[in-house]
């Protein structure tokens, strides 16, 4: 996911008022396929992220359309008062790119997972925050952020992670708008990032025992498509949603609030429980050991579809 | 050098500014004092000299741009951008009232002619060199200025931009350091402030803050360095120019009684007898 954004940002420079900062992480945030095309408008900020948010506001209000990067966890909690009044405030053009997200640096432990990341930026006035589920929607999501205008929080997960979309032309991406990924009646799952592939994994598993379930792509998570999920949670009666994010204040809060406020329904939600992540030398066993898995998926359909019949 | 009635007419601007920031304050209104009247001298030689900007066009894109990094010290800027047109001098009645363009601190969005919204400290400078940096990219030649506080440099995002700044070579970007030596709560824990900016690369050029004809040679002088940014080092008086509240850091923040009020509007009359 992260190569193919790299090779976007790349094909998007070739508008001159493109400009990205990077923090001592371009190899692995693949910013260096920019900087090697447009060494002149590629600026390393070395690990000073919080001068890094202020130069790229200073740089919007000149016409210019900066793209920084760092560590999703960096990129946000360390920086979020620079984002909250440099940027949002002064709504400015800063494109921000959280690399290493969720759980996919698994190695690395805790310190470098970012699990409130959403929840910080969605918090914030002016943002708009979206989470590609694939490669093929990073690309499409990297472009639709270049053309809008405002601050963004795009989050990229490090791990080479199965397409969901094979295609761009499949995937119809447009922000604040979200992606039906499997047709179904009984249950209605609604994913972000790498969860979605699973949900779509989950909903075909569970088909054989005749639940019949919806999955949704919800990549923007702010502004959230409230007329999809309301659809949705009207047609299924019983939502379930999937995060590589704590339960609190990420997608799970963002469709509770909806559904909650409008018709509701159970929900169900699984994510990170208020815990902080840890090394792992495999992502799957880490995913696992927080419970983001196509077995317990399935089994969380089967319980708010239970739900639903009480 | 430059002419005595250059300066004259400066320091006529700056005692404009002391006033009108003492009438916002009028009737009890409290206000960042303190800080407001120590940077008066170099916001008037910027606005009135120094920086090419035309109040008729404040989106001019080759303008001068100033960012008040040390944030809390509007009401001398909204004095001056008030005086130059920006906006109408009657809306300093309403600084800080519900729906006022004029908020407690810079807003760069409601006012026409505030270059940055600032006011979380250290973040300011950091938008100056982004800017600064925009202007090379851009090739374009307008200039940066910005104030910091002594106090706000103990924020680390400022040290970060020293780094930029100099790494980048952002020999359009002048800022200033407001020296007055008291923060919120008494002295400042932070001294020797010309060395460091020294050995983080910048030119350093130490001055009275003010001293109108010192501020303009250190202008002039920063114009002509090359490949790197420069700061001047002010000395100033925090509260300058109001006898009572001169290096009182309970000034900081206030609000003035009617006889004090009084009083420091008869302080600026007596000094302007003395010049």
């Amino acid at each position: 996911m992260q190569t193919a954004y790299g090779e976007t940002l790349a094909e998007i420079g070739e508008d001159p008022r493109v400009v990205v900062l990077d923090a001592d992480l371009s190899h692995s945030n693949k910013t260096n396929i920019f900087a090697r095309k447009f060494p002149t408008r590629f600026f390393e900020a070395g690990i000073a992220e919080a001068n890094m948010i202020g130069v790229a506001a200073g740089l919007s209000t000149v016409g210019l359309i900066p793209f920084v990067h760092t560590f999703a966890v960096f990129a946000t909690g360390r920086v979020y008062d620079q984002i909250r009044v440099s940027v949002c405030y002064q709504n400015l053009n800063v494109k921000i790119v959280g690399t290493s997200a969720g759980l996919s640096d698994s190695h690395d432990g805790a310190t470098h997972q970012s699990l409130e990341d959403i929840a910080l930026m969605r918090a914030l006035p002016n943002m708009v925050v979206v989470v590609p589920c694939d490669a093929t929607e990073a690309r499409k999501a990297a472009r639709a952020l270049y053309r809008s205008g405002g601050p963004a929080y795009l989050r990229l997960n490090r791990m080479p992670i199965p397409l969901v979309w094979e295609s761009e032309n499949e995937c119809q991406f447009e922000i604040g708008k979200a992606l039906k990924v499997r047709e179904g009646c009984d249950v209605g799952v609604v994913a972000s990032g790498y969860p979605v592939g699973l949900a779509a994994k989950a909903a075909d598993g569970i088909a054989k025992e005749g639940i019949s379930v919806e999955v949704l792509d919800v990549h923007t998570i702010k502004p959230i498509d409230r007329e999809s999920i309301l659809k949705m949670a009207k047609k299924t009666g019983a939502v379930l949603t999937v995060e590589e994010h704590s339960v609190i204040g990420g997608l799970g809060s963002a469709v509770s609030e909806v559904v909650g406020e409008t018709i509701p329904v159970p929900i169900e939600r699984i994510g990170v429980q208020d815990k902080f992540g840890e090394s792992a030398l495999d992502y799957g066993e880490l995913l696992e050991a927080h419970g983001i898995t196509v077995r317990n998926i399935i089994a969380a359909i089967q319980k708010v579809s239970e739900r639903k019949k009480r | 050098m430059h002419s005595q009635s250059v300066i004259d007419a400066l320091e006529e601007k700056a005692l404009a500014i002391r006033k009108g920031i003492l009438e916002i304050m009028a009737g009890g209104k409290r206000g960042h004092l303190g800080g407001s009247m120590s940077i008066v001298d170099i916001v008037a030689a910027l606005y009135f000299h120094q920086m090419r900007h035309d109040p008729q066009n404040p989106f001019w894109e080759d303008r001068d741009r100033f960012v008040l990094s040390k944030g809390h010290s509007v009401l001398a800027q909204y004095v001056a951008l008030a005086e130059l047109g920006y906006f109408p001098r009657e809306e300093l009645r309403n600084v800080k009232k519900l729906g006022c363009i004029l908020q407690g601190h810079p807003d760069r969005i409601k006012v026409p002619g505030i270059e940055a919204s600032t006011g979380s400290l250290g973040q300011g400078l950091s938008i100056a060199c982004g800017v600064a940096l925009g202007a090379k990219i851009m090739r374009k030649n307008f200039r940066v200025y910005a104030v910091v506080g002594d106090g706000e440099s103990n924020e680390g995002m400022i040290w970060e931009a020293a780094i930029f700044a100099t790494h980048y070579k952002l020999d359009n970007l002048t800022a200033f350091t407001d020296q007055n030596k008291l923060m919120a709560s008494g002295q400042t824990i932070i001294d020797s402030l010309a060395p460091k900016w020294r050995a983080f690369g910048w030119e350093v050029i130490e001055i009275d803050g003010h001293s109108m004809g010192e501020i303009l040679g250190a202008l002039d002088r920063a114009a002509d360095i090359k490949g790197r940014p420069t700061m001047i080092v002010c000395q100033t008086v925090k509260g300058c120019g109001i006898s009572f509240a001169e290096n009182i850091s309970s000034f900081h923040h206030c609000a003035l009684t009617q006889e004090q009020y009084e009083k420091a509007l008869k302080d600026l009359e007596d000094k302007r007898k003395v010049d």
